[in-house]
């Protein structure tokens, strides 16, 4: 497992010299350290088309989602007041927040994964920190210019044409972050209401809170703390190393082709220089969002953006190398000139095969339990009050509430009978019990045995069963009913 | 508790809390430098003979949001009661004057203003009417299970001692008017008891047999007519024939209704001991326009009596 290098350590002396030095070189430093400024310079290559493929796949579903409509609702709904989350055809309860667990450890697996077999791949192209992050960083590309513009209108005194760009730079970011804000809160009041109160700016105090809240952070993380987030707040960047091992494919640079590295020109032959390929023009470290140096080895900041292997393969290029000097590979590959396919083989290592399979037996779990899900549920609640009493001609009655949940936008009909003891009947009879769409409706159920069943059966509880059957209304109806058990108290 | 506890406790809970405030913010002063090795920018600490402890200090944004939180907490003190000395007679309650009490009664206050436009038009309607009304039944069953269930159970049958309300069988005169007025004020049902002027145990014995041969149940024809004579002790709330008085809440002895258990045993039990059985109010927890749709909910029960399956 790689150790990540601690920061920011060059080619420390041994201890001894160390201690030798004495307590005269000490100094006293703050505990705090400003954060210095990243200025990352925009790049552009396959990797980088990949990452704005995330921005563009991820961000058209965040933002377009709530829009879908389905069945003449919002397609997307999650719906906190009424307890109901509408996803397309699904309407789920909170009953059904086992599917909730299900994706999240659909979730976990899949990062699990893509890590162990290719590092930080979420970090570095889908994750929101780095979505936003990209989205906002061309903003400011676009109205401060590049690398060198942006450093130096920083160093320049401030001028109409700073305070423009800036200030432009800045209302572009909060109102990216205020539609941000607006599209999450959406996906929890319908939007196309949320969108008619924006006309007024009357929202509800909740409301306001979030847009306000979900925009500031992302205001704030995006264009404010960028790579601080990745460093010092976010766990997972923290974990990811329990999940890298020697042939988890990493960014990484090939110091042995690379040094000595040196500037040269380009006619140059490098043997005869006695140089490697690296011409040391320090793009890798000025196109680095998190502003390490690849070169040093792999290092806890970098995000696995790839960022680095673009901009080298340019210059490559241009130097009519060939390209990889910096390249994704693992550290068994560099340390024993693996070639493609057997980084290959040694991907399907039994980490990666155990996250894989443990990934599909949950995805097909997840996937059949959505497919057989029941188109209605049953809850069987015993009174409490009364365990059980004595009706006409010594029948022993008890009652029951049988909760019935419509999870479909259609009217559904039900009936209800009860079975266990033998002639155990309901006052329900053959009545059919209808249940509006996604609504759940309480039915009191009393049920009662022949006071000769309820002697034969002796004094205590005895287990019944409710047998509630939907009734088949359509012809895409299939017959379906659910069975659920409970007690029946004869008194002593 | 400013009744039991010295309020010189106040005055240290908020002094404790004022100094552990400043002495974090002096701790994050005073301990915000650190020796280094100039050398290498280790701290000089080595274990297992190369392991070194480096110099990493923490983002400066990161010691701010710390500041903040106690910035965060002094705006929390003054504000709400975080800081219990007694000023004069009062305990400080901060500014807001905020308490749990009055945050619920808010909410209380915020959720009838909302339930308003819901119960309005069901306010002018007869219980006929509103029993015609699937919405109104909807609330009125929600309203009967979470407030009257526990007895009465779910389906409104009650048992031994919790009156059936599904049998349209009423104490008093069971109209919609009377439902309500049982809701909102609750109901004693007093039978006091009877054995010293009935008579002696056996008188009390052929009483009991007299009420059940007044339903036609099973009874010892002679010991009934012994007890006969005996019964007009009872019949002055009862009535001479036995069919009770809904103008006293005296119930009808001549139906098959037995509230508080058949049988002779029960019924000795009764004129023995008599029976003090109440019924809450309820007035408190409902408001007048609930109590109408509620009382219309249970009405219906007893309209739409349904029948035992085979």
């Amino acid at each position: 497992m790689p150790r990540p290098e601690t920061t920011p350590s060059a080619k420390a002396p041994a201890p001894a010299a160390a201690a030798s030095a004495g307590v005269a070189s000490e100094t006293v430093v703050s505990m705090y350290q400003a954060q210095k400024k990243i200025y990352a310079r925009a790049v552009s290559g396959w990797f980088a088309g990949w990452r704005w493929a995330l921005v563009w796949a991820t961000q058209l579903v965040f933002y377009g989602l709530p829009w879908l409509e389905w069945n003449s609702r919002q397609a997307v709904l999650f719906d906190l007041g009424a307890r109901r989350f509408y996803i397309f055809g699904l309407v789920l309860y909170p009953q059904d927040f086992i599917y909730l667990t299900g994706l999240l450890i659909v979730a976990a697996y899949s990062l699990f994964l893509f890590t162990a077999v290719a590092g930080r791949l979420w970090c570095g192209y889908a994750c929101p920190q780095t979505v936003y992050t990209e989205i906002f960083m061309w903003v400011e590309r676009k109205l401060e210019g590049d690398r060198a513009q942006r450093m130096r209108l920083d160093a320049s005194p401030w001028g109409a044409n700073k305070l423009a760009r800036k200030g432009g730079k800045q209302l572009v970011w909060i109102a990216i972050g205020l539609w941000t804000g607006f599209t999450f809160v959406g996906y929890f009041t319908p939007i196309r209401d949320l969108a008619v109160a924006a006309s007024t700016l009357g929202f509800g105090p909740w409301e306001w809170f979030w847009i306000c809240f979900y925009g500031f952070a992302t205001y704030g993380n995006a264009g404010w703390m960028r790579e601080q987030v990745c460093k010092y707040m976010c766990p997972y960047a923290r974990f990811q190393s329990a999940m890298f091992d020697k042939d988890t494919l990493i960014i990484t640079y090939d110091a042995e082709r690379g040094e000595p590295r040196g500037p040269r020109g380009k006619k140059a032959d490098p043997k005869a220089a006695k140089l490697g390929h690296c011409v040391d023009c320090n793009l890798c470290v000025q196109v680095c969002p998190t502003g390490i140096d690849i070169r040093k080895g792999l290092q806890y900041e970098c995000i696995g953006c790839a960022a680095c292997i673009d901009v080298c393969n340019g210059v490559m290029e241009r130097m009519d190398y060939p390209q990889g000097l910096i390249r994704y590979d693992t550290q068994n590959g560099m340390a024993q000139h693996l070639n493609r396919s057997q980084l290959l083989r040694r991907a399907l290592r039994p980490r990666v095969l155990v996250y894989a399979s443990v990934l599909v037996l949950i995805l097909g779990a997840l996937g059949t339990s959505l497919a057989l899900r029941s188109p209605f549920k049953v809850d069987v609640v015993r009174d409490r009050g009364a365990l059980a009493r004595l009706v006409e001609d010594g029948w022993v009655e008890n009652v029951y509430r049988l909760q019935l949940m419509n999870t479909t936008e259609r009217v559904q009909r039900y009936r209800i009978r009860a079975g266990g003891l033998d002639g155990l009947r309901t006052d329900l009879g053959d009545t059919v019990i209808a249940v509006d769409p996604a609504q759940a409706r309480w039915v009191p159920v009393a049920a009662r045995v022949a006071p000769e069943v309820a002697a034969a059966a002796g004094r205590g509880s005895h287990p019944i069963e409710f047998t509630v059957e939907r009734l088949v209304d359509t012809p895409a109806d299939a017959p379906k009913s659910l069975v659920e058990h409970s007690t029946f108290v004869v008194p002593r | 508790m400013s009744d039991f506890v010295h309020s010189g406790w106040g005055w240290f809970v908020a002094i404790a809390t004022v100094v552990s405030l400043v002495f974090c913010l002096v701790l994050l002063i005073i301990a915000s430098r650190r020796k280094v090795m100039a050398a290498d920018n280790s701290t000089g600490h080595v274990w297992d003979e190369d392991l070194k402890e480096m110099n990493n200090p923490l983002p400066r944004w990161w010691m701010w949001l710390f500041v903040i939180t106690v910035v965060f907490a002094a705006v929390y003190l003054a504000l709400y009661p975080g800081l219990p000395f007694n000023t004069g007679t009062e305990r400080f309650g901060g500014t807001l004057r905020w308490t749990s009490v009055g945050q619920f009664e808010a909410e209380q206050e915020k959720a009838r203003a909302a339930l308003v436009p819901v119960y309005a038009k069901y306010a002018e309607m007869t219980a006929e009417q509103l029993a015609q009304e699937p919405v109104a039944m909807g609330i009125g069953q929600r309203l009967y299970l979470n407030n009257c269930a526990q007895c009465h159970g779910s389906d409104g049958k009650g048992s031994t001692g919790f009156p059936n309300l599904a049998d349209g069988d009423w104490l008093g005169t069971g109209t919609h008017d009377y439902v309500k007025t049982v809701i909102v004020e609750g109901r004693m049902g007093v039978m006091p008891p009877m054995a010293a002027a009935v008579g002696s145990g056996e008188d009390v014995k052929n009483v009991a047999q007299y009420v059940l041969s007044l339903s036609g149940s099973a009874h010892d024809s002679v010991a009934a007519q012994l007890g006969k004579e005996k019964f007009a002790v009872c019949a002055a709330c009862h009535g001479a024939d036995g069919k009770g008085n809904p103008a006293l809440g005296a119930p009808n002895l001549t139906d098959k209704i037995w509230l508080h258990g058949w049988g002779e045993q029960a019924i000795v039990n009764m004129i023995t001991q008599g029976k003090n059985n109440a019924m809450p109010a309820q007035g408190r927890l409902l408001t007048p326009e609930q109590v109408h749709v509620l009382a219309a909910y249970v009405l219906s029960l007893s309209q739409t009596t349904r029948v035992a399956g085979n």
